[in-house]
């Protein structure tokens, strides 16, 4: 999802009162009586729970030092650090709906047409099945390569990137294998309870009291409660977000199939298009746009289809654009490149620690300057779109939507209004690129902590945290909350949304906890003895 | 590893000594440098010596440089190729008598210890370091103090 779409939802989204959730009244209303391991009144109206409040519902409680919710990547990579820091492994409770960590990723990268061959827009060195990122992704897949020609490829881009090559970006099926190999090194699975979290109260006396609603399939309690002095919170999207005018299109017309989102499955706009020639409009100017682009023109190459692609541009970019010499981003043809969702020094270089210095209103500004919707240029994307505009088959157009509305044929009509006046331009598909996000509040775990938790939003909107990620106002005695993940963009840290900002705050989080007498801080020595384990992949 | 100022020098000094240090205990015994081994090693510590604390006002230079860059990143390639500038530099120093402690080097002697010393270096700085010291890329190169 594109960062500048992010940064305009955390203040556009509707606020939705809690009352309005659906999931809220519907947990109200299933509130049940004291002693049925159900969720009573009392408890749904208290912000601070003790011990014979949850006994009285009769919902079992679990001690466990430390849970972390979720279950995805931003779980896998902490608890990969804590396991490192050699916390045991019943220390940890991983509550989760997911089987496997990449399971959530792995899918919204194969419907945004990034399938397992297909490489992600990812650094080398970012690598969520190794805290060191050493080896890197390149070094590793020339080191698993058999032509030579493979094996120096790799290395050849990693040493050039980007001045003489496209940086050098690993496949997904690489990283997902490597998290498999070092889930099964750490012993993650049997850290793992299934089932969805409902919520995170703070407990009188210190601590925190983590409502986990098992599968029903078992039979067993309704619910399950986790006493424990930390947790950890990366549920990642609150979930998906349809620009509002197709929105308005698809509950108006009740039709679902000529106008998709991006994020989900739409496979059978493609099929389509190899059978019988068509046009498809793209909105959006970020990396799942180029995805879903490149995506037509393969189609195009390699199933001989005769697809026409419109893409309609809300902000186009005609050049390099910045507030000054210093800061001046790349950008032509409408789109603004960038390697990464970020400049790339925001994750350990001069934006990493100028960002960490900021409060409020100055960080949301250097947020906005640094965000902004973009794509990394990559020489075969440039080549489809000059060989799409020679041929008359890519066109781009620059405006605001008025309305969407069926054509007689049911095709799909876009009324845009232009500089030039207003445009009629007429699809047979519409493919939402734009990447938006709802609001922290539609996720239920993560408004029930503003609500009854303490916690607050920073200056674009997402939940505060410190900068050891620890969830601000949130503290219970000694007991501490952290968040990690697309939940936390706006604070300190701004590459939170990728596998390396993860890592960084995994990195923070378990220092934190080192400190607070948890685990041990990891230093040279231990990193080093670890890191050999690691390459024999010896189980720890 | 995406340096800031601070981060540039520590990372600098300290791999170039520790580092640079080991290799040039290794490959100074077999350069074509005539006379004894003591007389060797006075000179190519001389050269290490001059690279660290020349090295400090080219970090300046380049961090200037990065400034022009949007991403405020380094890359890799010109870790590698900066050695060019800088071994020039050294060797023109030398010829100029002007490096304390050496007199003169044998031109294939400078450039086999520099240049395999200096890739050693960068090949170091973009791999293994990462192993020991885990904090240290997200920190902008620093090994010391609070900077991040």
């Amino acid at each position: 999802m594109t960062t500048g779409e992010r940064l305009t939802t955390g203040r556009e989204t509707r606020r939705v009162a809690p009352s309005d959730l659906p999931a809220k009244r519907a947990a109200a209303s299933r509130s049940g009586a004291a002693g049925t391991g159900d969720l009573t009144a009392e408890l749904l109206e208290t912000d601070w729970w003790t011990d014979d409040m949850v006994a009285r519902a009769g919902i079992p409680i679990t001690d466990v030092p430390f849970v972390t919710v979720g279950g995805g990547i931003g779980s896998f990579v902490t608890v990969d650090y804590l396991r490192i820091a050699g916390v045991p492994t019943s220390d940890i409770r991983i509550l989760t709906g997911l089987e496997h960590p990449w399971q959530t990723y792995e899918y919204l990268t194969r419907v945004s047409q990034i399938p397992r061959g297909e490489r992600l827009r990812s650094d080398s060195a970012s690598r969520p099945d190794n805290i060191w990122g050493f080896p890197s992704y390149a070094v590793a897949e020339a080191m698993a390569a058999r032509k030579p020609r493979e094996i120096v490829a790799p290395l050849f881009q990693v040493l050039v990137e980007p001045i003489f090559a496209d940086y050098y970006t690993p496949r997904a099926g690489q990283a997902f294998s490597g998290m498999e190999r070092e889930a099964a090194r750490i012993s993650y699975f049997d850290m793992l309870e299934h089932g969805q979290v409902r919520m995170v109260r703070r407990r009188e006396g210190g601590g925190y009291f983590t409502i986990l609603t098992p599968d029903a399939s078992g039979g067993g309690p309704k619910r399950l409660a986790f006493r424990s002095k930390f947790v950890h919170i990366a549920v990642g999207y609150p979930g998906l977000k349809f620009l509002p005018d197709l929105q308005d299109y698809r509950t108006k017309h009740q039709d679902f199939g000529r106008i998709v989102n991006a994020y989900e499955p739409h496979e059978h706009v493609y099929e389509a298009l190899q059978k019988q020639p068509g046009t498809v409009m793209i909105r959006g100017g970020g990396i799942v746009a180029s995805r879903v682009m490149q995506r037509l023109f393969d189609d195009r190459a390699k199933h001989g289809a005769q697809t026409q692609i419109l893409h309609l541009f809300r902000t186009f970019v005609t050049g390099s654009h910045g507030p000054s010499i210093f800061m001046r981003r790349r950008g032509g043809d409408g789109w603004a490149y960038q390697g990464f969702n970020y400049p790339k020094s925001v994750w350990g270089g001069q934006l990493k620690s100028r960002m960490r210095r900021l409060e409020g209103e100055e960080r949301a500004q250097l947020y906005k300057v640094i965000g902004g919707t973009n794509t990394p240029y990559r020489r075969n994307w440039q080549r489809q779109m000059r060989d799409g505009r020679a041929g008359g088959y890519y066109r781009t157009h620059v405006g605001e939507v008025d309305e969407v509305y069926p054509a007689d044929d049911k095709r799909v009509v876009t009324r845009v209004r232009t500089k030039d006046g207003v445009l009629e331009l007429t699809a047979d598909y519409v493919v939402d690129a734009t990447g938006l996000e709802a609001d922290i509040a539609e996720h239920r775990v993560l408004n029930d902590l503003l609500e009854h938790g303490g916690a607050g939003r920073n200056p674009i909107g997402r939940l505060d945290v410190e900068r050891t990620f620890e969830l601000r106002g949130v503290a219970s005695g000694d007991g501490r909350v952290y968040a990690s993940g697309t939940a936390t963009l706006g604070g300190y840290f701004p590459g939170v949304d990728t596998f390396l900002g993860l890592q960084i705050a995994a990195q923070e989080i378990c220092d934190d906890l080192a400190r607070r007498g948890f685990c041990r801080r990891i230093g040279p020595f231990r990193s080093t003895s670890q890191w050999f384990k690691w390459a024999r992949n010896k189980k720890i | 590893m995406l340096p800031t100022l601070m981060g540039r020098i520590q990372t600098r000094i300290v791999a170039l000594l520790v580092i640079g240090g080991i290799w040039t205990l290794i490959i100074t015994p077999v350069l074509p440098i005539n006379g004894p081994l003591s007389d060797a090693y006075k000179v190519t510590f001389r050269i290490l010596l001059a690279v660290t604390v020349l090295g400090i006002g080219w970090e300046l230079v380049y961090h200037a440089l990065q400034q022009f860059r949007w991403e405020k990143d380094w890359p890799t390639l010109f870790g590698l190729l900066t050695g060019f500038n800088e071994g020039a530099l050294v060797w023109l120093l030398i010829s100029a008598d002007a490096i304390p402690g050496i007199k003169s080097v044998p031109g294939d002697a400078f450039i086999i210890d520099f240049a395999t010393t200096w890739l050693v270096v960068w090949l170091w700085v973009n791999g293994p370091m990462r192993v020991p010291f885990i904090r240290w890329r997200f920190r902008g190169g620093s090994l010391f103090g609070g900077a991040r």
